[in-house]
């Protein structure tokens, strides 16, 4: 079971007590009041529009608006209708989904049954990664209890709705969180992206209408409900409200997980919350959230974590994984990292990904080695421009993200490989 | 048969779970591999036969997913991550220094057959580096000597 929060706010307030996993600990702390009320005394519409109004963003990485995701369910299709939660949480440097699920099963549960009356789903797929044991084991209690209490089931809270709670459990394969990936593998396929349109809305899990949201999406919903549009709105940014939980890796002194606003400056999370640099050593680069996000030099952590702000330096917020790299870093070796990562979890269906991210390994690893020509690093660039925006899915871009930052921002750790063919860091993790 | 009958039974059981009983596919070789080890060509026959779909069909899934294994396995895997941010806090060494121990090139099997080493992508646990999974368990803030201990505790 991963530690509570450093810093907590109302996602993570009681996840140091271990009672908030049973559902009587969760009732206690107020839970399950909200969706008691909103399948009793509100109408799906009036749902939605809150969760609309509170402007809530997908938590994913892709930071789409909720309540509206929601209302591009049809509602005049006799067809079933399905709703998805995307536990497959494998974004290097991402660890939040995995507390939420831990500590907050009946907390995401609840935002889960909210969103069901609010789409009218009839069923839940949670498809969680392969991984995750104890986290399923963590959910799988949860489901129990809430069943064994009437929240779920024929006759929800005695309301008449009907709802119910599959859970799925993923096999290793990263591209299962792309959501349409996630689809065909809960269907008992490869988890090979489908082409869209159409959309998971009209033609998801098994071919029926789907919303598909992330575990920290759900987890939200319930506080929205519960305290209104305007008290999330009051806390992170306008663009972005609310608050999220960072995760903290890499060369820092105190890693973990801080549950902050959105609109946090970066440094803040590196120098306060994380307790900066150990070894009285200087920050290099930070990745903001999560590998496929592009990278950040030591000048540019002033910014705050919200993707208004973070677009304007050229990445997003993605998952809030924030990866701290210290001035001993070599910025080549982290470009291999990622490169192989993605050569690997390439899903193949498209050319320009599969040949792609095996050219951007190949390039990067013989720069790493000493063996780089100069003119390598634009072929590298030329590879990356070809791999975006054309394939089935995001993953591609996802891929050639981190490397452009890398060169944008780091590009003389390169052309020293290239130059002095070795490595100019020797105190750099080795590969 | 290979898949016992109470198996089978279980697995009729997660099909109606799913509107189309593919959907059980996933759950179904978990159980299956959690049975048996591996999923072999006999084993995914059966399923076929169960799934109503064909032998290649179950196969070209168990090769899709890095947990499902088609050939006989050790009776245990470790995995140590060495995505960037368990590579940043000496993940590596960890790796290299376990397959010293354990007398295994990089990755591989041991010698007597009864583990295997490898490494793995992040596994959702960055800031407790460095850490290894064994099996379905996780060992989170390990160095290598805590991770030595860990391989001459299992059984
Ligand atoms: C390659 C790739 C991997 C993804 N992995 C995840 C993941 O592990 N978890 C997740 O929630 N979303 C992931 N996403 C985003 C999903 O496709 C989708 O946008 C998200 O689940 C929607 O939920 P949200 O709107 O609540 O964020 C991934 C996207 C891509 C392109
Ligand atoms: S972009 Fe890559 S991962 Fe996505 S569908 Fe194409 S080949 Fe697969
Ligand atoms: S990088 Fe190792 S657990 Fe995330």
């Amino acid at each position: 079971m991963l530690e509570a929060p450093y810093v907590t706010s109302y996602l993570s307030e009681h996840f140091a007590d271990e009672a908030f996993t049973t559902l009587e600990g969760y009732q206690r702390a107020g839970g399950y009041e909200a969706a008691r009320r909103a399948i009793h005394e509100m109408s799906p519409a009036d749902i939605i529009e809150l969760v609309k109004d509170s402007g809530l963003q997908g938590r994913g990485g892709a930071g789409f608006v909720t309540g509206l995701k929601w209302s591009f369910m049809p509602t005049d299709d006799e067809r079933p209708r399905y709703l998805v939660c995307n536990a497959d949480e494998s974004e290097p440097g991402s660890f939040k989904d995995r507390i939420l699920l831990e500590r907050g099963s009946h907390q995401m549960l609840e935002g889960i049954l909210i969103a069901a009356f609010a789409v009218g789903a009839e069923k839940t797929f949670i498809y969680v990664r392969g991984e995750y044991a104890h986290p399923t084991r963590c959910l799988e209690r949860a489901v129990a209890e809430a069943r064994a209490h009437g929240f779920l089931g024929e006759n929800v809270m005695g309301s008449g709705f009907a709802h119910d709670v599959v859970i799925t459990r993923g096999a290793g394969a990263y591209i299962c969180g792309e959501e349409t990936g996630l689809l065909e593998s809960l269907e008992g396929k490869k988890g090979q992206p489908r082409k869209k349109p159409p959309f998971p809305a009209e033609y998801g899990a098994f071919g029926m209408p789907s919303t598909v949201n992330n575990v920290e999406t759900f987890s939200h919903v319930p506080h929205i409900l519960r305290r209104g549009a305007e008290w999330f709105k009051s806390i992170g940014t306008e663009k972005s409200p609310g608050t999220t939980i960072f995760g903290v890796s890499g060369h820092v002194a105190r890693p973990g997980l801080f549950e902050l606003p959105l609109g946090t400056p970066l440094s803040e999370i590196v120098f306060e919350h994380a307790g900066g640099i150990p070894g009285g050593r200087k920050v290099k680069g930070v990745i903001p959230g999560g590998m496929s996000m592009p990278i950040l030099p030591a000048g540019e952590l002033d910014v705050p974590m919200a993707n208004e702000f973070l677009r304007e330096r050229k990445t997003m917020l993605g998952t809030g994984g924030v990866m701290v790299m210290d001035e001993t870093t070599c910025m080549v070796r982290v470009a291999c990292v990622i490169t192989y990562f993605f050569r690997d979890e390439s899903c193949g269906q498209c050319t320009q990904c599969r040949e792609g991210t095996g050219w951007m390994d190949k390039i990067v690893r013989r720069i790493e080695r000493g063996a780089g020509e100069p003119q390598d690093l634009d072929i590298l660039l030329d590879v990356a421009a070809k791999m975006e925006g054309q394939t089935i899915c995001a993953f591609s871009d996802a891929a050639a993200w981190p490397v452009q930052g890398l060169l944008r921002h780091f590009r003389d750790d390169f052309e020293r490989h290239v130059r002095e063919h070795k490595c100019p860091y020797p105190e750099s993790f080795e590969l | 048969m290979v898949i016992a009958e109470a198996v089978q039974a279980e697995i009729r059981e997660l099909m109606a779970c799913y509107p189309e009983k593919r959907g059980a596919l996933l759950p179904a070789l978990h159980r299956v591999q959690q049975e048996l080890g591996h999923i072999a060509s006999e084993t995914a026959s059966e399923l076929a036969a169960l799934f109503e779909i064909r032998p290649i069909e179950v196969m070209e899934v168990v090769n899709f997913y890095n947990m499902f294994y088609s050939t006989p396995q050790p009776a245990h895997h470790v995995y140590v991550c060495t995505n960037l941010p368990c590579s940043l806090r000496g993940a590596r060494d960890v790796l290299k220094g376990l397959a010293a121990h354990l007398g295994v090139d990089a990755e591989g099997n041991t010698e007597d057959g009864r583990i295997h080493l490898g490494h793995e992508e992040c596994l959702g646990a960055c800031a407790y580096a460095p850490m290894l999974r064994v099996d379905d368990r996780y060992h989170e803030d390990l160095d290598l000597e805590a991770a030595k201990r860990l391989m001459d505790e299992l059984d």
